[in-house]
């Protein structure tokens, strides 16, 4: 078990592209990590630096309280698991788990120890000896999973482990790496590109964009708190609403926010005093699909109505997703699905204000 | 009623698509077939003639009556003779030896340099691996004179160990590109994964990718084996004495005596000659399993 330090690390390719811009992060002795963010935003090419499979050009890197830029992979006492699994084509599943205990000069009996008891947190105890090729993705990703486990390394690393499994599959395999993480607590970081895999398996999430980290924080607080409009776009599915507005005063002391002529949505007297100095500004104004829903005469203090032109309607059993578009900009809300909503009609929808998010429009910073 | 004549329409109409669709592959077919019967013919003719030519006796073959493709008289009577001939023994001798020092020094050289060359990633090593490819581009006969200064300052003309020297630099070149190929194909993840388990470079090879490229290994061995075997210039050039000579070039020299061809012979020894590679082909053919690699990651 070990604590995982970045200090200002730093990635520069060949050719100029620098992939990482001066990376700070601090992660906890059995801490569960996943950094989320676009392809190109540097979170595979800051965990192949953590593996040391990919050289540090500035910065540097901190494992279980040394510095291991100059150590080599095989010493850092780290197991990473691959998104393509790479296991040994050639060998048993139990030889590809045993091979780095061997190559260690583990006796036998503590390796065959090893191997069993990680076949049976990852119940693959009857695959262990069949060849890579005669299993199913989620099997293989098991062994590379037990491969890693077997070690009993400081620190798991996992490069987008679940991206080449099924929908299914990805859900199932995500329990069992929580499951897992749960067993062993070992220092985990993890990089997925999908948002829904790092809010579910995360203690803490780090959303990262152009090769520096946007916002670190557990996933409620990022789902509810972002400080970015990257962060308050990528976590979530569906995406949050964005529309430009002008926030104004309203006659009774209060404020507003003007989306169009037709609809202005009054600030929640609560956030007035945190609204006030933009007062007279063009804004950005969020609001997630499921804050946006059915409207009810009997709605609650924050809830405005608003009316608008079905566009495209998904039901998907639980919950109906609606779009509209309000001038040029897509809007998403989630309503029941009870609720009668047509193509080319129109439907009245409560947005709750009390889950709105302002904007500034040049920074993207939340205010 | 409109929608029951679409589809009385479109019914001959996927018919018609199926039916052209059948005759196209019918067409290929043919084509093929073609194509393959004769290639059968031009490869397979001359090692026919051969077989039936070294059954005959000298008597037969002087007779000139029958037809020259059956044996009517068969005899081995020239595989004997071969066989107890102790020169013909001794350039036998000579091919196998060379051949599996050449073999063995062709490969391990061939997969050591592309092992570096393709998954090592130093300063240079693209040009380097195109410049050995280039290697291989410039013909044995260019490079026979600079190297017969060569040997010769080493003191092994007429030398059969010279072969040694010499016919890995035919082969070392084309197993290297083989084995850069099939090294570059295996997923660098492979490589990542045993580093982060803990192997260094020799282990990561010796363990991990010649197992993984087995099947390359044995393209590179038949074409090492063959450059090795069916070499002719080299020894031609230079060895003179029957006791150093190999297979090709002492066959020619030693049953060809002025201007008579001991044909019989010759197309024994022919035969003789070829049962190694035919054997080596059939034994590594074995071994050579395609998708050795499938399940190592996603596929």
């Amino acid at each position: 078990m070990a604590e995982v330090s970045c200090r200002k690390i730093v990635k520069h390719y060949d050719g100029g592209v620098q992939a990482v811009k001066g990376i700070d992060l601090e992660i906890a002795d059995r801490e569960f990590v996943v950094l989320v963010g676009p392809s190109g935003c540097g979170k595979s090419t800051t965990l192949r630096m953590i593996a040391g499979l990919e050289e540090i050009t500035e910065g540097e890197i901190w494992i279980g309280g040394d510095v291991v830029n100059d150590v080599p992979p095989r010493d850092r006492d780290i197991a990473m698991v691959f998104q393509n699994y790479a296991l040994y084509p050639h060998m048993s599943v139990f030889d590809n788990m045993a091979f780095g205990l061997k190559l260690r000069k583990f006796p036998r009996d503590e390796i065959k120890r090893r191997v069993d008891e990680a076949a049976r947190i990852l119940d693959i105890g009857m695959l262990l000896d069949r060849k890579p090729r005669a299993l199913s993705g989620g099997q293989r990703q098991r062994v590379a999973m037990g491969r890693a486990i077997v070690r009993n390394p400081k620190v798991f690393l996992f490069d987008e482990p679940l991206s080449n499994l099924d929908a299914k599959l990805r859900v199932q395999m995500r329990t069992e790496i929580k499951k897992v993480h749960q067993t062993v607590r070992t220092t985990t970081v993890y990089v997925t590109h999908d948002q829904v895999e790092a809010m579910t398996l995360a203690d803490r999430v780090v959303v990262m964009n152009h090769g520096v980290i946007e916002q670190v924080g557990s996933p409620q607080d990022l789902y509810h708190n972002p400080t970015t409009r990257f962060v308050a776009g990528f976590i979530g599915s569906p995406a949050m609403n964005f529309l430009p507005v002008r926030v104004q005063d309203d006659s009774n002391g209060g404020l507003i926010v003007r989306v169009t002529d037709q609809i202005v949505l009054p600030v929640p007297p609560a956030r007035v005093d945190r609204y006030t100095k933009y007062n007279g500004r063009e804004m950005v104004l969020g609001l997630r699909p499921e804050h946006l829903f059915d409207y009810h005469e009997s709605g609650r203090p924050g809830h405005a109505r608003v009316d608008l032109l079905v566009d495209v309607v998904e039901p998907m059993g639980m919950e109906t997703m609606v779009h509209f578009f309000i001038g040029h900009d897509p809007v998403c809300a989630r309503v029941d699905p009870a609720t009668r909503a047509e193509p080319g009609e129109m439907l009245a929808l409560a947005a709750d204000l009390n889950q709105m998010h302002l904007m500034e429009p040049d920074s993207g910073r939340v205010v | 009623m409109s929608s029951t004549t679409a589809v009385a329409d479109a019914v001959p109409h996927a018919r018609r698509k199926h039916n052209s669709l059948h005759r196209q592959r019918a067409w290929a077919l043919w084509g093929s077939y073609i194509a393959l019967g004769v290639f059968v013919v031009i490869f397979l003719v001359p090692p026919f003639y051969t077989l039936m030519t070294s059954l005959k006796s000298s008597a037969e073959m002087s007779a000139q009556q029958g037809n020259p493709w059956i044996v009517h008289h068969p005899t081995f009577e020239n595989f004997w003779y071969l066989i107890t001939y102790p020169n013909f023994q001794t350039y036998y001798l000579n091919s196998v030896m060379i051949t599996i020092v050449v073999v063995a020094v062709s490969i391990t050289i061939a997969v050591l340099a592309a092992f570096s060359l393709s998954r090592m990633g130093f300063w240079g090593s693209q040009t380097l691996a195109t410049g050995v490819f280039l290697t291989y581009l410039i013909p044995a006969s260019l490079l026979f004179l600079p190297l017969f200064r060569i040997i010769g300052w080493l003191g092994l003309i007429n030398n059969i160990w010279c072969l040694a020297i010499l016919y890995p630099t035919l082969a070392v070149p084309f197993c290297t590109w083989i084995m850069i190929g099939y090294f570059s194909s295996i997923p660098k993840e492979l490589d990542e994964a045993a580093l982060i388990d803990g192997a260094g470079y020799l282990q990561m090879l010796w363990r991990i990718f010649i197992p993984v490229a087995m099947p390359g290994i044995i393209a590179a061995t038949i074409f090492a084996f063959t450059v090795s075997w069916g070499a002719f210039l080299y020894p031609l050039a230079y060895l003179y004495t029957a006791n150093q000579m190999v297979l090709t070039v002492g066959i020619i020299s030693d049953l060809i005596r002025g201007d008579v061809f001991l044909w019989g012979k010759i197309m024994a020894a022919v035969v003789l000659a070829s049962l190694p590679p035919i054997l080596i082909y059939a034994f590594l053919m074995d071994y050579y399993v395609a998708g050795l690699t499938a399940g190592a990651t996603k596929g």
